[in-house]
């Protein structure tokens, strides 16, 4: 039985925060409101570790329409033209119940997009597990695809991307990130509830028990053995409500029905009639009697921070009213009025004729607490800096290209890409594989390019280069598919942010972030803050997941990494410091190593790389950037995707090294013989060192001094995840 | 050329909008149907697009079955129009008895979305008029239900009356004699896994599709000029 005195600290708030409630309200709370300020002042939806550090990103650009603040970010990528796009985490819903946790996951950012008045059109899935010796893990790993996969294809929304990583950090905490690419059909939608005297409709699944305190239990914690009995907190999806869902708000939209419109994802209903109200300055007096309950008997409270997927609520003129019923009864989902705009500042929640809370809209939504977390340079980050980064050269260079290349961090990630319909909309021009995804928005010709980059061991060792490294790398992804980078959305994974060291990584990885966004003149459009990921007071890696949106012009032929022709010549861009191995794969594969500094980056070559890739769309027949695993895995990969070997020239100095450094700011590119002085020149007016380093052709991949056959190249790079998968288990 | 395409709308279909953009591009002139009505449009073709009708709840197909425009696809395809499903329309076109057999789960047990090669197994049909017998065609399947299934008494029918129209050259779900799609026995209703809409555009990587879908068009159009 919980006494009244504890009940707080069972929610999840503090004892001071209970005391600012009550300083707040002018008395203690009943139940219910108790209950709606755990959900929205807890970690997952206040932000309350992290804002003060998010303020100093740089949110702003001529491309960037709306900011951080609503449901997604919005650039214009070609005039006229808006996309939405933001990224999610679902990290411990899908640790405690991978299938659904996944699935949610999508679900939760589809509704993020949708509440922009966008169209969900591409969804991304970066994902980070332990290693796959271990049973659970591949337990995990089936399921969170599987997740993504029944929900994601269900719902028609290609996944036309992601990452795969695996790294013992993960492996009580794996990381399910997701990212949804939007684009605007009508008109830009809103969450500001103006007008009193309007109609709150609450749209789409009934309400029930599922997801009871999921933003506060379950997002706001650390795990431990017990993580289990937390299952009844995650979510179950059900994606044809969530289809249903897209299609009736997309012909209401278009109908321009709405005043505003808003999802409810973590802290239930409470989330949007507390945001939508701060925004406009007014308030809400819902009636919950009237929304639609999966099962009879429900307390007030529960009602109000159910999780319950498939909602939105929506603000609508009440001569309107009809029309979004009928609507929703032509898509066979479920509509009701809820609610109504008041002039009073204040969320008013009526049950069974009595006001069961009272609660002023900007304490809920705007005025939680802020946390100056204390944070610590950690002494032993200086020891880890110091070690040996596992440079060494390997016995025999042949071994080390396998085992690189094989490891599942490398390898070909098609056992899972193809468990996802990447092809719905007929737009994925360039779809899984890629450095980046290509996207032509429906009926029209404008493309769009998204990837997502987050070196976690980069920012291990050290999180301000690491975040830069995250930064650049993402950049030049989207830059080798012929795009400019515009935007960034982040997923910021990290441990426990009430210990020092780990809020003093989160500080240098936002520090790094932001410089590097700076210079690269790529805003941060929004994103999220994921803390917590920590088991048993094992923290994983600081783990930020940078979500590059770039934009190609009309007409441009789609470049992707491939060799595409024999006796081109293969350009190496930039330059590669043969003392980059630190943290790398090769370090981490071999030797396995993970210590000394990650790779040095310079932001203005990067930048200047960058600029002479855009500039090279005209020329360059295939473009790739080398980061995990070097020159030799970016070779490999631009060998095997296109069918034909290469020949490099001879080399100086130890081979491993430049083969399997990770410099930042470089890029293999092909072209027509005739065309190779013409890049040479481009490269040199950009400042960009560049060298013809071989040619494509032929059936070996011709390392000076080293031929491997393509065929064994193609079945190791094709074959490695799929045999890891289903090898034995000692 | 013209050609009037009905696309049928179930709730949770989502390739409708696909179809609607390939049948377009043919110079074809779509329209959507909404699978609640009782009647259809003034249409040639009926298309059953993919997607997941009704949540693909109970059994893939099993639903949506009973929704009622299929009467009215029924009724079109006893009067000679031609109807099309493709993927989770094949599947309704079995479960509706339009077809025969039934898509059991993919043997591998994963969902697939990859691009694969497909044997035209007879070119006298009115889908496949713009192929030659044998030729191979490159087309995307999209599905986690495609292992289709029949007794061996129908195979061996099926096959003696040409009804097997495209089967796999290298069979990625475990369907019975490599088949991919088959028509019914007076050649006006074709099923088939694979999406033809995915692959009528050399940019996303294929145009065979465009073969299936202009041989439709080729037949409703040859049937108005008669």
């Amino acid at each position: 039985m919980t006494t009244a005195t504890s009940l707080h600290r069972d929610l999840g708030l503090t004892d001071d925060e209970f005391q600012q409630i009550c300083d707040h309200l002018g008395r203690e709370p009943s139940y219910t409101e108790l209950a709606m300020f755990s959900v929205m002042w807890s970690e997952h939806c206040s932000y309350k570790s992290s804002r003060g550090h998010l303020k100093t990103l740089p949110t702003e650009g001529p491309h960037i329409l709306v900011g951080p603040g609503e449901g997604a970010g919005i650039i214009e990528v070609a005039p006229g033209v808006a996309v939405a796009w933001k990224a999610e985490s679902h990290n411990h819903p899908s640790f405690v119940e991978p299938f659904n946790g996944a699935a949610t996951g999508v679900g939760g950012i589809v509704r993020d997009i949708l509440s922009m008045g966008a169209r969900p059109i591409a969804l991304m899935d970066p994902l980070r597990f332990g290693t796959l010796d271990d049973a659970r893990t591949r337990y995990l790993v089936d399921g969170v695809v599987h997740g993504i996969s029944s929900y994601g294809n269900s719902i028609g929304v290609p996944t036309v991307g992601g990452e795969a990583i695996f790294e013992e950090c993960y492996a009580e905490n794996p990381l399910v990130n997701v990212a949804c690419l939007g684009v605007i059909e009508d008109r830009l939608m809103h969450g500001r509830a103006e007008g009193p005297g309007n109609v709150a409709i609450l749209i789409g699944s009934s309400t029930g028990r599922d997801g009871i305190g999921g933003a506060s239990v379950l997002a706001s914690a650390e795990f431990d053995e017990t993580s289990a009995e937390k299952r009844p907190s995650v979510q179950v999806g059900d994606p044809f409500a969530e289809k249903l869902l897209i299609e009736a708000c997309l012909e209401l939209i278009a109908r321009g029905v709405f005043v505003a419109l808003q999802d409810l994802g973590a802290g239930g209903i409470s989330c949007p009639t507390s945001e939508m109200t701060s925004k406009a300055n007014t308030g809400m007096r819902v009636d919950i009697d009237r929304v639609h309950r999966r099962e009879p008997g429900m307390e007030p409270f529960e009602v109000m921070i159910s999780e319950s997927q498939e909602r939105m609520l929506a603000v609508v003129e009440p001569a309107r009213v009809d029309e979004v019923l009928d609507v929703c009864r032509k898509w066979e989902i479920e509509a009701n009025v809820v609610g109504e705009v008041t002039p009073s500042d204040r969320v008013e929640v009526v049950s069974d004729g009595e006001v069961v809370a009272d609660v002023p809209a900007d304490a809920l939504a705007e005025e939680g607490p802020v946390y100056e977390r204390h944070l610590e340079r950690p002494g032993w980050i200086d020891r880890l800096q110091m070690e040996d980064p596992g440079d060494a050269a390997p016995d025999r260079l042949e071994d080390a290209f396998f085992a690189v290349l094989s490891s599942p961090n490398i390898a070909s990630k098609r056992w899972i890409w193809e468990q996802y319909d990447h092809m719905i909309f007929l737009g994925t021009l360039q779809g899984p594989g890629g450095d980046a995804a290509v996207i032509r928005l429906p009926n029209s010709d404008v493309r769009v390019a998204i990837t997502t980059d987050g070196p976690g061991r980069y920012c291990y060792l050290d999180p301000y280069e690491g975040a830069r490294l995250a930064v650049a790398e993402s950049a030049r992804n989207v830059a080798c598919v012929g795009a400019r980078p515009l935007a960034v959305t982040n997923c910021l994974n990290f441990g426990n942010p009430e210990k020092p060291d780990v809020m003093w990584q989160f500080a240098e990885v936002i520090r790094g972030m932001g410089d590097a966004c700076r210079s690269l003149v790529t805003p941060v459009t929004g994103g999220n803050v994921s803390f917590y990921n920590e088991t048993k007071g094992r923290a994983i890696y600081p783990t930020p997941v940078i979500g590059m949106l770039g934009s190609i012009p009309e007409g441009v032929p789609a470049r992707g990494l491939a060799f595409v022709s024999d006796n081109e010549p293969i350009v190496l861009l930039g330059r590669t410091d043969d003392n980059d191995l630190g943290g790398s794969e090769f370090a981490k594969t071999v030797h396995g190593v993970v210590a000394g500094r990650p790779p040095r980056l310079d932001i203005e070559a990067e930048a200047r790389l960058i600029d002479l890739l855009v500039e090279l769309r005209d020329l360059a027949s295939s473009a790739h950037d080398p980061s995990a695993g070097g020159l030799a895995v970016a070779l490999a990969e631009a060998a095997v995707v296109g069918g034909r070997g290469f020949k490099l020239g001879p080399r100086n100095g130890e081979l491993h090294r430049w083969l399997f450094s990770e410099s930042p700011s470089r890029a293999l590119v092909t072209c027509r013989p005739d065309d190779v002085e013409e890049v040479l020149e481009r490269a040199d007016r950009n400042g960009v060192p560049a060298e013809v380093i071989g040619t494509t052709g032929g059936d070996v991949l011709g390392f000076a001094g080293c031929d491997i056959p393509l065929t064994s190249v193609t079945e190791v790079y094709e074959g490695a995840l799929v045999e890891t998968l289903s090898s034995s288990i000692d | 050329m013209s050609g009037r395409v009905g696309i049928v709308v179930f709730p949770g279909s989502n390739c409708e909008r696909d179809c609607e953009k390939a049948f377009r591009d043919l110079g074809a002139e779509p329209v959507m149907v909404w699978h609640g009505d009782r009647v259809l449009p003034d249409v040639d073709i009926v298309v059953l697009p993919g997607g997941f009708a009704h949540g693909d709840y109970l059994r893939t197909g099993a639903l949506a079955r009973f929704s009622p425009i299929m009467s009215a696809v029924r009724s079109h395809s006893g009067s000679g129009g031609l109807t099309i499903g493709i993927c989770n329309g094949f599947q309704i076109l079995c479960e509706a008895g339009m077809l025969p057999g039934a898509l059991r789960k993919n043997t591998g047990l994963k969902f697939m979305c990859r691009t694969t090669r497909l044997r035209v197994a007879n070119a006298e049909t009115a889908f496949t008029s713009r192929a030659d017998e044998g030729q191979v065609l490159r087309i995307p399947i999209n599905h986690f239900e495609g292992n289709w299934y029949c007794s061996e008494d129908t195979l061996v029918s099926l096959q003696a009356k040409g009804q097997i129209v495209l089967t796999y050259l290298e069979n990625p779900n475990g369907s019975f004699a490599d088949v991919a799609g088959i028509v019914n026995e007076d050649g006006t209703v074709f099923g088939l896994m694979p999406h033809p809409e995915r692959a009528c555009e050399e940019l996303l990587g294929s145009e065979d599709g465009a073969v299936i879908l202009g041989s439709m068009l080729d037949h409703v159009t040859k049937r108005v000029a008669v």
